[in-house]
C-alpha cells in the first residue's frame, strides 16, 4: 500500500463526502467511533470477495489464505503497539470484551477475599463494572483513585495513590485517555507503582489507541485492550493483549473448538495463547482490517495524528471558552496531559438540546453521560457536550462548531 | 429534518427556563420516580393525595429541554385530577406527542408538545414525567417506583 498523504486525507474517507440536513457533514464523534478509510473498506471486500474461509481448519487454497491474512493482521497488531510477540495479541469484539475476560479468566484465578481491586473515579462504565463484578465474585474490595481538583480539572491523585497502592492491591485498572474528561494519565508512571506493589495492571485504551504512539512494552502493562473501530478499523474486532506469561498460566473464558489440544469425553486440554481465548471461528474479516487500520495510521504517523488531534482540541477550547456560559470540563488548554477530546457544560441548555441544534448545523457531537455517571454525580453535572477530533477534522470544522454554539445560546437565550 | 422550531416552541423554551412547581415537596404522601436510561434523563414527581385528588404537585430531575418543559406542565394539568381524569389527559398527550394528531382544544397549552412527534427519539423525553406522574397516583404511599421507560 502506498503511504497515505496529510494532503489530501479526507479524500480517503468515503463518508466524510455528505451533506447532513443541508450541510455539509462535520463529524466530531470520533471518541464514540472513527470513520474508515478506503483501505480498510477494500480490505473487507477483498477478503470476502477472494480469500473468505474459515482459519486454522483448512488444507485448501482458500483456507490457507485465509489464515496467513488473519495470522499476519495478528502480528501487525503486535508491532502496532510493539508486543514482544504476536502470541500476546487476543482478538476479541472490542475493549468491553477484551476487560470483561479479564476479569474473569484472571479474576477467577488470582482474587480472593480480602484482596483489593483498585481502579479510577473516571473509568468508563466497562472498566467499573467488569471490576464490580470479580470483585464481588471473589469477596474482594473495590477501591478507587481520586480525581484531583475539585472543579473537575480531572488529572489522578498521585498523592492518593501512594496510600492506596497497599500489597492488598491484586490489581489496578485504569483508562489511558479519559472518554468524559480527555485527561492522558501517565500510565507508565502507574504501572511501574503498582508493579511495586505485586498488583496487575490492565489498561483501558480505547480512547488513546491510535491517537497516540503507543508501546505496551514501554508502558509495561500486563493487559491491555481496545477497539478496532476507535481507530479506523471495523466494528466487531478489538485486542487483548497481555504478557505471554501470565496469559498461558489462566483458564480460557469461553470454551469450545479451535481452543483445544486434546479432548476426550469427560476433558479437554488447552492452547497456549492466543488461541486459548479465541474459541470459536474468529472474527477473520474484521481482524484483516484492523491489520489495514495500522497500515493506514502509521502510515500517517501516529505521532503527527496527536498534533493534529492537540492543534485542533486547542484551538476549539480556546474559542470555546471565550463563550460566556460555556464551562469546560478536564485539563485546562495546553495542559500536557489534554487529549484530542473536549467536553463541556452549557449554563441553562441540556447537552441534548445541544447535539440536536448542532445536528440541525450538519455537525456531530455527542451530549450525555458519556457511559460514566459516578464521575457525572461527582462532577454535579447530569450531561455534556463531547467534542472529539480526529486526523480528517479541520480548522474550519472547529470554526462551524463554535458559530453553531452561539446559534445555540442566541437561540436559548430568546 | 423538521424545522426545530416546531420542536422548541416558546412555550417550551419558558417552561424550561422558568419550571413551574420544581422541588421537593414537604407535604407529599406519593413519590415515584422516572428514568430514561440510553440518555441519563431522570424525574421524581412528588404528590400530595387528597382523598383522590391531587392536591399538590412538583417535580424534580434533570434532562433536555423537552423533558423538563413537558413536566413542568405536567404539574399544572393534573393538580385536582383524580387518577381516571389524569390517565384521560395523559391519553391524549401520548397522542399528541406519537402522532401530532389530537382535538388540541382539550390540551391548550400542552398543543406545544405537538412537534415532538416529528422528533421519535424525543418522544421518551415528553412522557417521562408524566409516567412517574401516574405511578406516584397508583402506587402506595411514599414509595418509590423506578420505572424503565422504554417508549
Amino acid at each position: 500500500m502506498m503511504n497515505p498523504s496529510w494532503n489530501n486525507v479526507r479524500a480517503d474517507f468515503p463518508v466524510l463526502h455528505q451533506q447532513v440536513n443541508g450541510k455539509p457533514l462535520v463529524y466530531l464523534d470520533n471518541g464514540a467511533t472513527a470513520q474508515k478509510p478506503r483501505s480498510v473498506i477494500d480490505a473487507l471486500v477483498r477478503y470476502y470477495e477472494r480469500d473468505n474461509s474459515n482459519v486454522h481448519r483448512g488444507l485448501h487454497a482458500l483456507s490457507m489464505r485465509a489464515t496467513d491474512a488473519y495470522e499476519g493482521a495478528r502480528a501487525r497488531v503486535a508491532k502496532f503497539i510493539n508486543a514482544a510477540d504476536p502470541a500476546e495479541v487476543i482478538f476479541t469484539r472490542g475493549t468491553t470484551e477484551s476487560i470483561n475476560v479479564v476479569a474473569r479468566s484472571w479474576g477467577h484465578a488470582h482474587l480472593k477475599p480480602g484482596d483489593v481491586v483498585l481502579t479510577t473515579e473516571f473509568e468508563h462504565h466497562s472498566n467499573l463494572i467488569p471490576w464490580q463484578q470479580a470483585a464481588r465474585a471473589a469477596g474482594a474490595t473495590l477501591k478507587f483513585v481520586p480525581l484531583l481538583g475539585a472543579d473537575g480539572e480531572g488529572s489522578l491523585d498521585l498523592a492518593a495513590l501512594d496510600t492506596l497502592l497497599t500489597p492488598q492491591v491484586k490489581l489496578f485498572a485504569f483508562t489511558h485517555i479519559s472518554n468524559t474528561l480527555g485527561t492522558i494519565n501517565p500510565v507508565a508512571e502507574l504501572c511501574r507503582r503498582a508493579r511495586a506493589v505485586g498488583a496487575a495492571t490492565v489498561i483501558d485504551a480505547a480512547q488513546s489507541i491510535g491517537h497516540v504512539p503507543l508501546d505496551v512494552q514501554q508502558i509495561g502493562c500486563d493487559f491491555l485492550a481496545f477497539s478496532g473501530h476507535k481507530m479506523c478499523g471495523p466494528t466487531g474486532i478489538g485486542v487483548l493483549y497481555g504478557r505471554r506469561a501470565l496469559l498461558d498460566k489462566l483458564a480460557p473464558d469461553e470454551t469450545g473448538g479451535g481452543i483445544v489440544v486434546s479432548v476426550t469425553y469427560e476433558d479437554a486440554t488447552w492452547k497456549p495463547a492466543p488461541e486459548r481465548f479465541e474459541a470459536g471461528t474468529p472474527n477473520v474479516a474484521d481482524a484483516i482490517a484492523l491489520g489495514a487500520a495500522c497500515d493506514y495510521l502509521d502510515g500517517l504517523g501516529r505521532d503527527r495524528i496527536t498534533a493534529h488531534d492537540t492543534q485542533l482540541v486547542n484551538l476549539a477550547m480556546e474559542k470555546l471558552s471565550a463563550l460566556p456560559g460555556i464551562r469546560i470540563i478536564g485539563p485546562r488548554v495546553g495542559a500536557q496531559d489534554r487529549s484530542g477530546l473536549i467536553s463541556f457544560a452549557f449554563d441553562g441548555v441540556h447537552a441534548h438540546d445541544v447535539v440536536t441544534f448542532a445536528d440541525e448545523d450538519g455537525i456531530a457531537l455527542r451530549g450525555g453521560h458519556h457511559c460514566n455517571q459516578p464521575l457525572m454525580r461527582k462532577l454535579g453535572l447530569t450531561s455534556t457536550t463531547r467534542a472529539s477530533f480526529y486526523l480528517y477534522n479541520t480548522e474550519e470544522e472547529v470554526d462551524r462548531l463554535v458559530k453553531s454554539m452561539q446559534r445555540i445560546q442566541r437561540f436559548f437565550a430568546g | 429534518m423538521q424545522d426545530l422550531t416546531d420542536l422548541y416552541q416558546s412555550v417550551i423554551l419558558d417552561h424550561n427556563r422558568r419550571p413551574r412547581n420544581r422541588g421537593k415537596l414537604p407535604t407529599a404522601n406519593r413519590v415515584a420516580h422516572g428514568d430514561n436510561p440510553s440518555c441519563g434523563d431522570q424525574c421524581t414527581v412528588y404528590l400530595r393525595l387528597d382523598g383522590d385528588r391531587v392536591g399538590e404537585i412538583t417535580f424534580e430531575g434533570s434532562g433536555c429541554a423537552i423533558s423538563q418543559a413537558s413536566a413542568s406542565l405536567m404539574t399544572l394539568h393534573l393538580k385536582g385530577k383524580n387518577l381516571p381524569e389524569a390517565e384521560a389527559i395523559y391519553g391524549d398527550v401520548h397522542k399528541l406527542v406519537t402522532t401530532g394528531q389530537v382535538d388540541e382544544s382539550n390540551l391548550s397549552d400542552l398543543a406545544a408538545l405537538a412537534g415532538v412527534h416529528q422528533f421519535p427519539a424525543r418522544i421518551k423525553c415528553a412522557t417521562l414525567g408524566w409516567h412517574a406522574a401516574l405511578n406516584a397516583m397508583k402506587g402506595d404511599p411514599v414509595t418509590a417506583t423506578t420505572e424503565t421507560h422504554k417508549d
